[in-house]
């Protein structure tokens, strides 16, 4: 309304164009950047939803009823016999993705911090020939990585063991990138001399110091550890043998390959998988605070 | 199951040619020189048994209870192609492979060309176990050779003809009993609204099941060279009999196991499968509405009065190349395979259907299936397994093979190219395949 009085006045006229164009301009573009963003949305929550309205029907009602909305409610009754079959090895599976991917997440964060900080820090020679080889790293896939580390486990017999995930999943080498580069701009040289000054040692002043002015990075590259050890699959594919020691990507893949034999294990595939993404929401809930306030105080500076 | 298996192919395939060039040599030819003695070891032995099947470990607990001095402990991993293979082979080429692994009959010649099996012939015990397995089951695991045996049949999957008898009375419809006839009813099906049958393009088994029963040969192995012929008389025939039905928008080509699939069944999209054993299952889980309104019929023949039956699936238990326990574990893969108590819990728990002629009158395959109206359809698939072609011989790469048709089968199922056209191609890329994998091909 007041868009439409003041463009009627005469004195306005030059103004008033401009202005209006200007308005219509933005709430285009805000429907637009809506929409696509609506879209986006769209696109990533209906498979989840999907996959929990699967969940919670049984085999029957899978195929005969609407896809994206609920028939008789039988979550509960999945999630029960989910949890017996074969002897509740599926929260086993759940466990060891627990185990895999928080140990795994941290001891590579922890290891990337002190070899970005290093790199980061310190002068010595080689220093860049050795981080280029670090990036080099970025650039080669896990995938390619597999066969070659069954050989070289296959050694040392260890092979189908919990030591064949977690050893390559604290290896991060874009994690060492990320806090390379992280602590130059983060944590001033000063700092650390003021702490030489005061008589700290290097690992000290390291933990008690740089560590806390690198969280932000730091959260990020034990998320993004966190979530490719959860999803890592070609990994355990190659190394494990034992159902007992599977993690729950590759525990679920294989009941998926053995539905035309067992076809009750559709309703586990679908109700585990439904399960199995419920700890990713939360390690990223809980974690999403620190590292917003981590991003918001690194871009006050 | 089947229909990740293409994903899953390349990276086999990859795999098997960095594993055999690892290997210094093929080996195709020698058989069973360097076989290790068949002897029984001293002191008791634990033996590790990779297989995918669901419950099995139930199965081998019966093993283990009655025999203290040879303990089984079992592994597990996805179906065989997609990924169990991938982990033998890596086994195998690292030295570390378990003494016992399930393997289909179609991927055995590939374990095989890379030496990665223990010949059982050494042992006395398989070599006259032979007389309890249906002919062509063992045909299977010698690989056709005269003096190897590379693995004890399993089950087997002898196909017939699933239907909804139902709608085919309903419709006036007769069931096929020759291809001509099925053809016939096919059109009629499509008249009512239907589709007979659905083409299987991403899973080759199906049509080599078919070019099986016409009793064509794709492979063939003299001892010293393989001889490759997916375009044979057979295999040109049947191409051209579902090129046909293709054309004239006679049958479905869903992927099968998968969502459309089931709903095109469990609606009456599709009134009928070609289809093995174990398809029985597919079909009542993935149609749960159908229940009660499907038959089996024997496979349709191409001469009337004909008794020919493919195959579709079936697996092996082999030993693997490095085990030190060769005679317990032949003696276990018999139990497994051959005794009642073992075969009975295999059927019940997984499905699984037995390569033995005494397991096909295993008391649980003898009652009616009430999903199909309450015919004692396990009388079809028995019969259909004593018709199966024995000397049908699977080549050393088919995960290339199966790839290959495939991708061909889906272009001419949207209209470029034919099924002929497909396994043409094939069969070039399956010799320069094998070519460049060393393994000596006649011309």
């Amino acid at each position: 309304m007041s868009m439409l009085t003041r463009t009627r006045g005469a004195t306005a006229d030059d103004l008033a164009p401009a202005r209006s164009r200007g308005a219509r301009e933005s709430i285009f573009s805000r429907g637009a950047a809506l929409l696509v963003m609506g879209v986006f949305t769209l696109y990533f929550v209906v498979p989840i939803w999907w996959l929990f309205i699967a969940s919670t029907k049984d085999r029957g009602d899978l195929l005969t009823t609407p896809a994206l909305w609920f028939a008789e409610w039988n979550f509960f009754t999945n999630v029960g016999d989910l949890i017996s079959y074969g002897d509740g090895i599926y929260f086993r599976w759940l466990l060891n993705s627990i185990g895999y991917a928080v140990v795994g997440a941290l001891l590579a964060t922890v290891f990337a911090a002190m070899c970005g900080y290093a790199l980061a820090k310190y002068r010595f020679p080689g220093r860049e020939l050795f981080f280029n080889v670090v990036l080099g790293g970025v650039l080669v896939p896990a995938t390619a990585l597999a066969l070659p580390l069954f050989l070289l486990f296959s050694q040392v017999n260890l092979t189908n063991t919990y030591w064949a995930v977690l050893l390559p999943s604290i290896v991060s080498p874009f994690g060492v990138y990320l806090s390379r580069i992280y602590a130059a701009s983060s944590v001033p040289d000063e700092l650390i001399e003021a702490g030489r000054i005061d008589g700290a040692g290097e690992v000290r002043t390291f933990f008690t110091v740089s560590v806390r002015l690198m969280t932000p990075a730091l959260v990020t590259v034990f998320l993004f550890q966190f979530v490719s050890i959860w999803n890592n699959f070609f990994l355990p594919l190659i190394m494990l043998r034992s159902a007992e020691l599977f993690p729950i990507t590759y525990g679920l893949y294989s009941w998926n390959t053995q539905l035309n034999q067992i076809p009750e294990l559709r309703t586990y595939v679908l109700t585990g998988s439904f399960l199995s993404i419920v700890p990713l929401i939360v390690a990223f809930l809980l974690l999403q605070r620190f590292w917003r306030n981590g991003l918001g105080s690194g871009s006050v500076k | 199951m089947q229909h990740n298996k293409r994903a899953v192919a390349t990276g086999v395939a990859l795999l098997s040619a960095i594993a055999l060039a690892g290997c210094s040599a093929g080996g195709t030819t020698d058989s069973g020189t360097d076989a290790a003695a068949c002897a029984p070891s001293e002191g008791d032995v634990t033996l590790e048994f990779t297989s995918w099947i669901p419950g099995i470990e139930d199965v081998v607990d019966m093993w283990n209870e009655e025999n203290s001095d040879i303990q089984v402990a079992v592994q597990t991993g996805p179906n065989g192609n997609s990924g169990t293979y991938k982990s033998f082979f890596s086994q195998l080429e690292a030295g570390n492979a378990p003494d016992l692994g399930q393997i289909e009959y179609d991927a055995l010649s590939s374990f095989r060309v890379q030496d990665g099996l223990e010949n059982l012939a050494a042992c006395e015990e398989v070599v006259a176990a032979e007389a309890d397995f249906i002919p062509w089951t063992w045909g299977q695991v010698t690989l056709g050779t005269s003096d190897g045996v590379f693995g004890i049949p399993q089950d087997s999957g002898p196909m017939a003809l699933f239907y909804r008898s139902d709608l085919f009375e309903q419709n006036g419809i007769e069931v096929p009993t020759t291809w001509e006839e099925f053809k016939e009813a096919a059109v009629k099906v499509r008249e009512a609204g239907g589709y007979i049958t659905n083409f299987s393009t991403g899973d080759i088994n199906q049509f080599a099941g078919f070019v099986w029963q016409a009793n064509g040969d794709w492979f063939t192995n003299d001892g010293d060279a393989w001889t490759v012929d997916l375009t044979g008389d057979a295999s040109t025939q049947v191409a051209d009999y579902w090129q046909e039905l293709l054309d004239e928008d006679l049958v479905s080509t869903y992927p099968a196991w998968t969502e459309e699939w089931n709903n095109a069944y469990n609606s009456g999209a599709v009134w009928g499968w070609n289809s093995a054993v174990w398809g029985a299952n597919s079909i009542s889980s993935g149609a749960p509405d159908t229940a009660g309104k499907w038959s089996v019929a024997p496979a349709p023949q191409w001469e009337a009065g004909g008794q020919s039956s493919g195959n579709w699936g079936g697996s092996s238990i082999a030993v693997f190349k490095g085990t030190d326990h060769l005679y317990e574990a032949t003696k276990f893969a018999l139990w497994l395979n051959t005794s009642e108590e073992a075969l009975t819990a295999l059927n019940t728990s997984a499905n699984i259907y037995p390569a033995t002629t005494e397991g096909l009158s295993l008391p649980s395959l003898q009652e009616g299936v009430e999903f199909y109206g309450g015919q004692k359809i396990y009388d079809v698939f028995a019969e259909a397994a004593e018709q199966v072609n024995p000397d049908f011989v699977w080549g050393p790469t088919m995960t290339q093979t199966y790839a290959d048709v495939s991708d061909g089968f889906q272009r001419a199922v949207t209209g470029q190219g034919t099924l002929l056209e497909a396994l043409e191609k094939a069969q070039a890329s399956t010799i320069s395949t094998l070519e460049a994998q060393g393994i000596p091909v006649a011309e």
